[in-house]
Formats: C-alpha cells, structure tokens, sequence
C-alpha cells in the first residue's frame, strides 16, 4: 500500500512509520503544521507545531529513508479544533481537541487528501488495535497497553475511516517502542511524552482562554445559591476542579468543595462537596458509530475521559432521535465523579470500541 | 555516484551541478595546506591561488581584482552591501534613513532591509513591479526624488529568482548617478545566464554566488566600487580589504574561479541550447495542461527574462501536491516561494505581481541548466498530465472540507 505517515517530531509516530516500512509499505511521512502563523508555537517540544518537532519528524523520515513533507493545515485546524474549542468552553462545556482533531484533521482533512492524491491509508503512532471481523468490518480495541491506550481519542472514527487507517502500536507497550526507537537509532527515542493542548503549550488553558475571549465576569456559589466569591470568567473553571478556587472560608464541614456546575450564560459556577459530584445517568448526543449502529439497549463499558477509568454502563440507543432529544442514554451502574458536558463518552464492548458520543447533560445521583 | 543520474532534476536555479574542472581544482586545494595570511611559501601559494582566482573572476565580470570582496555567497554579500552601504551613508549624514528597494527581492535581501527598519530605523521604500515581475522605473524614480538628499541606498535585483524577469538596472542607476546614490544589484540568479559587465552596468555594488553557475556552494563575492566606503559585518583579521575579515577558503575560491571559467567562457552555447529545452518545457507544459499559465515575461533575450526558468500557475491546483506527486517519480522543481517551518508561503514576488493567494499557491517553478536534457523535459511532460489532476482532486477535497 501506499501509506502517509502522520510524523508529528515525537517517538511514537517516528516508530509507526519505520513499522510500516517494515511491513512493506510505500510509505512517504507528513509532518502537519497546524498552526496558521509557523512561528507562533515555537516554544519547545511540547506542543505539535513547533519548528523544532517538525525537524524531528524530517531527522526521523531520513533516517528510515523515506519521502518527508510538511503539510499546512493551519487553517481546516484552526477552524475545526481551535475555534471549536473556544466556542465549547463559551457555552460552559468542556471538550476535548484531541478527539476533534482526529476526526476532523487526521483522519478527515489529511486522509481525504491522502487519498485524492493517490494513497491508500494513513499512518499514526496511536495506540489501538484494528482487527478484521469475519463479517469483514473492521474493529478497533484498545491497545495491548493500557496505560498509553489512545481508542478513547479514536472513539469518532467510522469504518470509512478506519478502513484506510494504520496503527502499528496498538500490540506493543511503550518500553518496548522507546527501546525499539533506539535500537532503530531514532533520535527522538528519548523525547519526552506530550500531554498538553497543543495549541496551549505552557498547559495555561484558563489563561490562554482568557486572553481570547477577555474577562466574563460571573460568581462562584455553593449549593444553597450563597456567593462566595466574584470570578473573571467560567472558562477557567472545569467540573470537578478543587485547587485554585480561592474560596477564602472554608465550608460549614470543613470538606473541600469542587466545581460541580457551571452555567454558561450567567457565568454562575457553583461548588459543593464531592459527593454531589456523583452523577449515574448521562444524556448524550452526536453518536458516531465505528460498525453498525447498535439499537436498543446494551450492556457494556464507558470510558469519560482520556486516560479515564471504565466505567460498566447500560447505554439505550434511540435511532429515531429527532433534534434537541439525546440520541444516546448512559447509566452508570456505579457512580463517576467530575463528568463534564462536553467530553465524549466512548462505549466498549470488551476491548471493542462500538462508538462515541458527546455528554449534553449529567443527572447528580440523589442525594439520600 | 552522482544523484542526479536517476533524477530529472529541474531545479537549478536551487542550485546547479559543479562543473567538473571546478570539482578537480578544489579537489587538488583541498589537499593543500596553507594560510592565504601566511607570510612563508605555503602561504605565499595560497595567496597565490586566490589572487589568480580573484582577476579571473574580476575580469570575467568586467571588474577589477581589487573591487572582488569574496564571502560565504549571496546572503552574506547581500547584508554586507545593504547593511554596510546603509550605515557608512548614514554615519556620514544621519539625513541619509532612506533605502528604496524592490518587492520582488530575495529574502537574502528583503529581510536584511526590513531588519534595518526594524532595528536601525531605516525608512524602507518598496518600488512595485508590474505583471510580468519588472519593477516600475516611474515608481522608483519618484520615489528618489521626492527626497534624493535622505536616501542612502538604491537596490534592485538583477533577475528575478522565481520567474527570471530581468530589472531595468541601468535605468535604476541612471535615476540614482544624478544624485550620488550608490546602486547595488544583486545577480546572483543572472550570473552564468545573462552576459555581466559591473564597469559598464555601472553598479556601485553587485552579488554573485558561485553555486548558481556550477561552483561550489559556501563561497560567493560582493563586487564593490574601491573608493566606495562600507561598513563591514564581521570583524576581526582584515582580510577582503577590511571589509570581510574571516580565513580565506582557498578550496572554495580556487573553484569558484573554475565555474566562472568554464561557465561564463561558453555562456553564449550553453545559454542557446537551455532557452531551446525551455521552449519544449513552456510548449509542451501548456499543451498537456492547456490551463497552465506561463508566468513572467514571454519574450526571450538579456532585457527580458532568464533562459533557464519557467515559472508556471496551475489553476485549481497546490503547488506543494504537485511537487510531492512528481518527486514520487523522480522529477524535482521547485514552489519557486519561502518556506516557514517547511509550510511553503505564498511567493511575495507573485503577490507583488498582482496575483492572489490561491494563485500563488498553485504554482510552480522549473529550472534548468548546463546539464539539463530533453529527456529530463520529456519525463516531466510525460508525468504531468496525471500528477495535475490528482493535484487537482486534492485541492477540491480540501476546499470541499
């Protein structure tokens, strides 16, 4: 096959494409630059977009000796992920732009150019398996390491899309690639992991959002609607955070308090103890489906958050949802705390991912 | 041995292939050990050698030897020129901020000059060029005399490196000679194309580089008028008349010279033989994409365009796809624009020519030069037609997303 190996600087993705070498592959690495001015993520390895990542990813593609290219999706990121991000935070959600760029860049914009231009799939160094099942579908489960385990940030993919995707890493844990990155001689072997935002490379998330959207001032409340103190705006807030509210006064039992609410409008964020962080039930809407939409009921497990633990759930599937109504119905069998509008909710059936959907709302487990 | 055999390499205005005798004289310098600074004999040879190499680079420019200041190539030549004849001018009459300059210049001078905007607080003043990528005599004149006393430089390139337009420069130095304004010309896509004469251009200062015309890269020269004051970048042994201090790479220098020799000496043939490859590339080009535009000024000759490049705007198509698809088979060009981070920009030279974004994007520049083939025309021809359509279905994915 001829294959484009999404090469972002780091160990990973440097590994997956010397793997589809291996493999046989015409295999020609793309490195993506995703911010609309080159020079504005210049600050260090930790973001995607920085020239020395994108020199990473050219040392890494010489060194296995294939083609290597920059392509600039500035702009389809920008509008898709960036803009996304901030609209999501305005109306007091709380996305995840991993998850929108994987749908919209990776395996959207990059794939459908890929294939225009006469390749057959793209590569990544994700971590998640694709198996065929004998009905020929094709079927994604987590990878073998569960502590890298990337499906949660997949959940979006269809089978169009998976039909013309790589992972080479889903079978092997991360010793195993770093170690395999160095005996490779890939200089990157040794860079470390990146965790944060990449567009937010200091990890300042309340920051970065403050400088877009300017100061939106509103109250922080506790569960009986008392004010406890002014803010500058929602955004810097996420549900279930604990440090950095500034309360002043402790609460009336002397618990620590966590955001459990936050009302986009008005700004209003309310606090409370953890036990009202509880939530059982979840209403989502957008599902995606990796195989054949599921219709009724189904047994199974939910994962909220990248990196987040199952949860064992019963999920009710409407298929004739209209508009405003949530298309997809989660209990929780055990409750799960700090779940935020916004994120996505992935439902597996084992290791299988069946598909995703995004929270629109939360039911607090009554309190009794 | 030599890359360029499986390849039909269309990007020589990137740079050329070594003419071989220049590969054999710096093969034998390098070799050799000896300090061009050096007061004893193996000094004294290396001086030898450079000496030689400068009246024979002088005399092929129509300079003389003591007016060759040799540096690391183009860039480097072209800060020492705008850089060095901008303070001097200033540091004689702070009344002299002005540097006029055109839009269409390389970034080896572009940003030298918005550096000293930036930095020194030169007023820059950009003289705009028309459709085929010359610049506007009127525009230009205009601006000196609006206040002759305050400028301190005039610059404009000799050819344009993306589409081969060549300047009106002894126009450019007839508007500055009235008024004592030092005109440099930065030639370095020129030399080796179109015939040089820096006495009877009458520039003040000129760039030339010696892997444009089959030297080696790392070694280029300023050509600069003796009684003509520049302040220097680089301090230290006083070597290039002060104006340049660094070691002398002998090696470097002996094959520049060579290139010159060989490439200037049968210029005329070589010249011919190219502008008739370009004329199969330019007619085959619009004849398999009949939508393709030829870009720049259609009229051959020293007072139109360079023989070797074609630069050419696929309508609906990105020039990075199309690069990617014909690289895949073995046939390099080029985006003809600057590079940020390995994104290409949209060429500013197009921009300034009056086109918009997209077209500036869809474009592509192929070079050629003293090795270049029919067979290496023939293969691009070949290969284009499909390239351009999966080009072209890329592009309408990504403006469909």
């Amino acid at each position: 096959m001829r294959v484009i190996a999404a090469m972002s600087g780091g160990v990973d993705s440097a590994v997956a494409a010397a793997r589809a070498v291996d493999a046989g592959h015409d295999v020609t690495g793309v490195h993506l630059a995703l911010s609309r001015n080159p020079r504005s993520y210049r600050s260090g390895a930790r973001g995607c977009c920085s020239i020395e990542d994108a020199g990473d990813a050219r040392r890494a593609a010489d060194q296995l000796g294939i083609p290597f290219y920059v392509w600039d999706m500035g702009e389809e990121f920008a509008d898709n992920v960036v803009d996304d991000f901030i609209a999501e935070y305005t109306a007091g959600r709380t996305p995840n732009p991993c998850l929108r760029c994987n749908e919209k860049i990776k395996f959207a914009a990059v794939l459908d150019r890929a294939l225009a231009l006469g390749f057959d799939a793209v590569a990544t160094g994700h971590y998640a398996q694709l198996e065929s099942a004998p009905d020929g579908t094709i079927e994604m489960h987590r990878a073998i390491d569960m502590g890298k385990d990337q499906s949660y940030v997949l959940g979006v993919l269809t089978q169009e899309q998976l039909a013309h995707s790589l992972f080479p890493l889903g079978d092997t844990t991360k010793d195993v690639v770093r170690a395999e990155a160095a005996r490779r001689g890939i200089q990157v072997a040794t860079k470390p992991d990146s965790h944060d935002i990449c567009f937010i490379p200091d990890g300042d998330n309340a920051g970065w959002l403050g400088e877009k959207l300017g100061p939106k001032p509103g109250t922080i409340v506790d569960e009986d609607g008392t004010v406890l103190r002014e803010h500058d705006g929602a955004y810097a807030f996420t549900i279930g955070q604990r440090r950095g509210l500034r309360l002043g006064i402790p609460a009336d039992d002397g618990k620590p308090r966590f955001v459990l609410d936050i009302e986009p409008v008005s700004g209003t964020v309310t606090v409370g103890s953890r036990e009202s962080l509880a939530v059982d039930a979840l209403e989502c809407i957008k599902p995606l489906w990796c195989g054949t939409p599921p219709a009724g009921s189904l047994d199974c497990t939910v994962q909220l958050r990248a990196h987040g633990d199952e949860h064992r759930a019963t999920v009710h599937v409407d298929p004739s949802t209209g508009s405003g109504q949530a298309a997809v119905r989660v209990e929780l069998h055990d409750p799960a705390s700090g779940i935020a509008p916004g994120q996505a909710c992935v439902i597996y059936d084992g290791t299988r991912v069946v598909g995703s959907a995004t929270i629109s709302r939360t039911a607090r487990v009554a309190v009794g | 041995m030599n890359n360029l055999q499986r390849v039909a390499y269309l990007d020589h205005a990137a740079t050329t292939p070594m003419v071989p005798e220049a590969i054999a004289v710096m093969a034998e310098e390098l070799a050799r050990t000896g300090n061009a600074s050096s007061l004893h004999a193996s000094g004294r040879d290396a001086r030898r050698t450079v000496e030689e190499a400068r009246e024979l680079i002088a005399e092929r420019f129509g300079a003389r030897p003591s007016e060759v200041v040799f540096c690391s190539g183009g860039t480097e030549a072209n800060n020492l020129a705008i850089k060095g004849l901008y303070w001097s001018r200033r540091a004689q009459d702070p009344a002299r901020n002005r540097i006029v300059f055109s839009s269409i210049e390389h970034h080896a001078l572009l940003d030298p000059v918005t550096w000293l905007a930036k930095h020194e607080g030169a007023e820059i003043e950009m003289t705009p060029v028309d459709t085929t990528g010359r610049i506007l005599i009127d525009e230009l004149r205009a601006a000196v005399e609006r206040d002759p006393a305050s400028v301190s430089a005039v610059t404009t390139m000799w050819a344009n490196n993306e589409m081969g337009t060549i300047q009106p420069v002894s126009e450019v130095v007839g508007v500055a000679r009235a008024y004592d304004i030092p005109v440099h010309s930065d030639a370095v896509q020129a030399a080796g194309y179109v015939p040089l004469d820096f006495a009877a251009s009458q520039l003040d200062a000129m760039t030339i580089t010696a892997h444009k015309l089959g030297g080696p890269v790392g070694v280029g020269a300023l050509l600069i008028r003796r009684e003509l004051e520049a302040t220097p970048l680089l301090h230290g042994g006083g070597q290039e008349r002060d104006l340049r201090s660094g070691t002398l790479s002998v090696p470097l220098i002996a094959a520049f010279a060579a290139a010159v020799d060989v490439t200037v000496g049968r210029q005329a043939q070589t010249v011919e033989g190219i502008e008739a490859l370009r004329r199969r590339l330019v007619e085959g080009i619009v004849r398999v994409v009949p939508d393709a535009i030829v870009n720049g000024d259609p009229e051959p000759g020293p007072d139109h365009r360079l023989p070797n490049i074609a630069h050419v705007t696929f309508p609906g198509c990105e020039g990075d796809a199309m690069l990617m698809l014909l690289d895949a088979q073995g046939i390099e060009c080029s985006t003809g624009s600057a590079c940020a981070a390995g994104v290409p920009q949209p060429s500013h030279v197009l921009l300034a020519m009056g086109y918009d974004d997209v077209a500036a994007r869809g474009s592509l520049r192929f070079s050629l030069g003293h090795t270049s083939t029919e067979a290496d025309v023939d293969r691009l021809l070949q290969a284009l037609p499909a390239v351009h359509e999966r080009a072209q279905r890329a592009s309408l994915v990504r403006g469909g997303s």
